[in-house]
């Protein structure tokens, strides 16, 4: 495998905080004065705020010229990468794809960027069409029957999945007894920190030799006080759990409720379905399989979806349609509605990309995708395990689906590099790599997922540089230990990241904890 | 990245215990006690420990500049630094013809007042235990491995990654400090065929930081947060008025930190209605205190091993793990800690084979707030 060499280096800028380019008085655009008329109509808008209400100082905004806000801007998208720059099949469990630009016009449209939450139903009937056609879809997607778009997020979508497991069995009188949640190890991290946040203690399950989640030890977990699973499938290593039908019945003997993270459903759509799985809710994440762009929290969506039985449990309002009226229209009359997790309706220019998107694809271009990205994954895999030092996690269980965990245990033994070693490295080659979710039960993992987008040649592309570093690792230790040479990063200190007193995720907050900090190093 | 004082050299403390690891060679498991030295010598086991010892220095060489390298004299530390091309500064430490576990603790405590940075040491198991018995977690220490017996996660994996890895701590680079267990097995146990670990300790190591997104290796804040959310959970699901027998172990030493009471590290601890009852209990006493239905042990998995009962806490025999009953023992992990262990049965060795066989099957581990981890146990 030839590598194309790539003449590369990351950009820096050196680019301050917005904040800290501001300079008191400068402005991005004057808003002209009101005219005579208008102030004798209204007077000077300010005296109709009560005075209890009125703010005695200016906000803390930065104050820019437009041109300093486009070249800031400007420069910190180019100290970034992304799917539009990389073959990005290293962020594994992200199902990062190629998002047409066409879907980016429908979104950037005024029909889209002018509407507002509050302006009357009857204005608004073209996206709710929207709204109502994309729950459809996803009632043949999962096979369940009704929907809520409001989450907005994989994680937030797990959240809503608690909130309405907690509404069901407040409903039945069992809210008290049943207080725990199952899920498994190699399930997403938030099916095991969502459930939490609601009050309910978590229950972990181990694999199995397999890889797939102890059924011993689930069954020891069931009991009269389980209120749900959470699980995923296929989990984090790509492994699909063929004997789910099993545990969901197990589950549903104990009454519990039985709730599926599909934020990655890219190797199964049109192939398995929640409702055949047992499942009595499932999530979607719109801004992964469905093809909107994400990255960085946001914005997203955990499309939910919910069996028939769960429907009068869901927050409100619901999109639906009077058939007498001929109109769509948002219900709130849930009287068991768990009630709202997000403010209004959800996030509606991502469920137009995914809609979109859909809707170009059809029921058969989907299945093709799916088909496609489990394709690429078993190509892939095939090529990198014969990476000097690679090896599989569970390799009894060799089927994949969509993605895969590898491990560099055998490098790590042999040359002392791993995982974090190969990360250093694969910055200089313009792309990126991301180890794996913790807690790191397979040794120095990684997590390759090449959803459908990618073609041959780009992963023959990043298979020859996994291949460079490995030999590097073996052959030029220097190289390695110096890397890298073409970023602009080269070691992080990661006491901040682990650490919640450095957090600083606000202006506000940087300012509080940073205070004189640099000035005293 | 510490943010450590500009011009002012670091000084690591070099200890080579030279026998370390002869009994290996020739098949003596270990090497402690002038006897089985004897012995090893005389089956012509030759010292492998200052070989270990260049490697490791080897490896430390380019920053020598800005490390000032204290060690003792002869073969203990002298010569090595000299067979690695390093000027070391010899401290004046008395040490007997036939080097001894006395010699590193002499060391130790030297180069404790001599103010180094951190010790490192050649040795095995035996030789951790002789430093944490007089630095405890006062001193970074690492250890380059050289002994028979390496249960401690106190050592590097080889000797150039120890000199590494001490090169990055002394020049201010990412590494995080961490309190390590120091295990020992008993050595005449190990020549009859038979393995059993014991905690002597704790050592406070340094630790390869991973330079990657997420990558959370549990030490530094994070571990301690970790350990803090187990805590929590523990003291949230205690009942008034029942009694907390605390084993030994850093994880559950947290539930103490946070209640603030009294403890001990390596004993066994009697708590209730969040106040210290008695401190490293023996077996007679802890059934003294015992209330039938109304006691819990609070034990925390040893990392590497995965022993939960028989290892480090005897104190809670037969007798007392009966009386209380398997449904009121509550079990800790650090998910940290548990990393090598997931898949695999956590262990009991109590000395009675019957109970052994009743604690067996499927146990929750508290793993964090609201959060358990279920494991098979095993004899």
């Amino acid at each position: 495998m030839t590598l194309r060499k790539r003449a590369f280096h990351h950009m820096r800028w050196n680019e301050p905080i917005i904040y800290q380019l501001s300079t008191p008085g400068h402005r991005g655009l004057l808003v002209p004065e009101a005219e005579e008329g208008i102030e004798q109509a209204v007077g000077d808008g300010l005296s109709s705020i009560p005075i209890g209400m009125r703010r005695s100082d200016s906000p803390s905004l930065p104050e820019l010229a437009q041109p300093q806000v486009v070249r800031h801007f400007n420069r910190l998208s180019q100290e970034n990468l992304g799917a539009d720059l990389n073959i990005d099949i290293g962020q594994g469990t992200c199902t990062m794809k190629h998002n047409p630009k066409i879907n980016e016009v429908f979104a950037g449209s005024p029909k889209m960027t002018d509407l507002h939450p509050c302006q009357d139903q009857s204005t608004v009937q073209g996206i709710l069409e929207i709204l109502y056609r994309t729950e459809e879809i996803f009632r043949e997607i999962s096979g369940l029957d009704c929907c809520s778009i409001q989450p907005g997020g994989g994680t937030h979508g797990a959240l809503a999945m608690a909130t309405m497991v907690r509404a069901w069995h407040r409903d039945r009188g069992e809210d008290g007894r049943r207080d725990e949640i199952i899920t498994t190890l190699f399930s997403h991290p938030s099916d095991a920190a969502v459930p939490k946040v609601k009050g309910y203690k978590v229950v972990i399950l181990p694999p199995d030799e397999e890889g797939l989640p102890d059924m011993e030890a689930y069954r020891s977990a069931l009991s009269e006080r389980t209120a749900a699973i959470f699980f995923t499938n296929p989990e984090d290593t790509g492994i699909f759990n063929s004997r789910i039908a099993e545990f969901t019945e197990l589950a549903r003997k104990n009454g519990a409720l039985c709730c599926y993270d599909q934020a990655n459903a890219n190797g199964l759509l049109g192939i398995a379905r929640a409702r055949e799985a047992g499942f009595d809710m499932s999530f979607f994440n719109l801004h992964k399989t469905f093809s909107s762009p994400h990255g960085c929290g946001g914005p997203a969506t955990g499309l939910l979806m919910v069996d028939r039985v769960l429907e009068p449990y869901l927050p409100v309002p619901v999109v639906r349609w009077d058939e007498k009226g001929g109109r769509y229209y948002l219900d709130f009359n849930l009287p068991k509605s768990c009630g709202k997790v997000k403010a209004f309706y959800g996030v509606i220019p991502v469920v137009l990309r995914a809609y979109a998107w859909i809707m170009s694809l059809g029921a058969e271009g989907l299945e093709e995708a799916s088909r496609i990205a489990v394709l690429n994954n078993n190509y892939f895999m095939k090529k990198m395990l014969e990476v000097r030092g690679c090896s599989i996690s569970f390799p009894r269980h060799p089927a994949r689906i969509e993605q895969v965990r590898y491990s560099w245990e055998e490098m790590k033994r042999e040359t002392g590099f791993g995982t974090a070693d190969v990360q250093r490295r694969i910055a200089d080659f313009g792309t990126h790599y991301w180890s794996s979710h913790e807690p790191w039960v397979i040794p120095e993992p990684f997590t390759i997922e090449p959803s459908e987008s990618y073609s041959k040649e780009d992963l023959d592309e990043y298979l020859g540089i996994m291949e460079q570093i490995s030999r590097e690792c073996y052959e030029e230790p220097e190289k390695i230990r110096h890397a890298p040479e073409s970023s602009t990063i080269h070691l992080i200190d990661h006491e901040y990241l682990d650490d919640p007193d450095r957090w600083a995720i606000t202006w506000r907050q940087y300012t509080k904890k940073y205070r004189g900090y640099f000035e005293r190093r | 990245m510490t943010g450590g004082k500009v011009g002012v050299r670091k000084k690591l403390g070099l200890i080579v215990n030279p026998i370390a690891g002869m009994g290996g060679a020739v098949g003596l498991k270990g090497t402690d006690g002038a006897r089985i030295l004897e012995k090893a010598r005389s089956l012509g086991a030759v010292p492998r420990s200052p070989l270990r010892a260049r490697e490791a220095l080897a490896a430390l060489r380019g920053v020598t500049d800005d490390v000032r390298v204290l060690t003792c004299a002869g073969e203990m530390g002298e010569q090595e630094s000299l067979g690695a091309g390093l000027r070391a500064e010899v401290l004046p430490i008395e040490i007997g013809p036939l080097t001894s576990a006395e010699d590193t603790r002499r060391s130790a405590l030297a180069m404790e007042e001599a103010g180094v940075d951190l010790v490192l040491f050649t040795g095995g198991d035996g030789t951790a235990r002789d430093i944490a018995a007089v630095l405890g977690t006062r001193v970074p220490a690492l250890g380059i491995p050289s002994g028979v017996k390496i249960h401690s996660p106190v050592f590097a994996r080889n000797p150039t990654m120890a000199g590494e890895l001490a090169g990055l701590f002394l020049t201010g680079g990412s590494v995080a400090l961490e309190e390590r267990e120091v295990m020992d097995i008993d050595e005449e146990a190990f020549r009859e065929g038979s393995l059993r670990a014991r905690l002597f300790g704790y050592l406070l190591v340094p630790c390869e930081r991973r330079f990657l997104q997420g990558g959370k290796s549990g030490g530094g804040k994070s571990g301690a947060v970790e350990l803090d959310g187990i805590a929590r959970e523990v003291i949230s699901r205690m009942v008034p008025g029942d009694l907390y027998l605390v084993g030994p172990g850093t994880t559950t030493a947290a539930i103490m930190k946070r209640l603030g009471c009294g403890y001990s590290l390596l004993g066994v601890d009697a708590l209730r209605d969040g106040k210290t009852l008695g401190v490293d209990l023996s077996e007679r006493e802890v059934l003294e205190l015992l209330l039938p239905g109304r006691t819990w042990l609070v034990v925390s998995v040893i990392g590497g091993q995965g022993f939960i009962l028989g290892r480090g806490n005897l104190q809670l025999s037969p007798r007392v793990i009966r009386s209380v009953g398997k449904e009121r023992i509550l079990v800790l992990g650090a998910p940290s800690k548990l990393k090598g262990l997931y898949g695999k049965a956590l262990l009991v060795d109590t000395g009675d084979p019957s109970l052994d066989g009743a604690l067996c099957g499927y146990t929750p581990v508290i793993t964090g707030l609201g959060e358990e981890t279920l494991f098979r146990v095993e004899r």
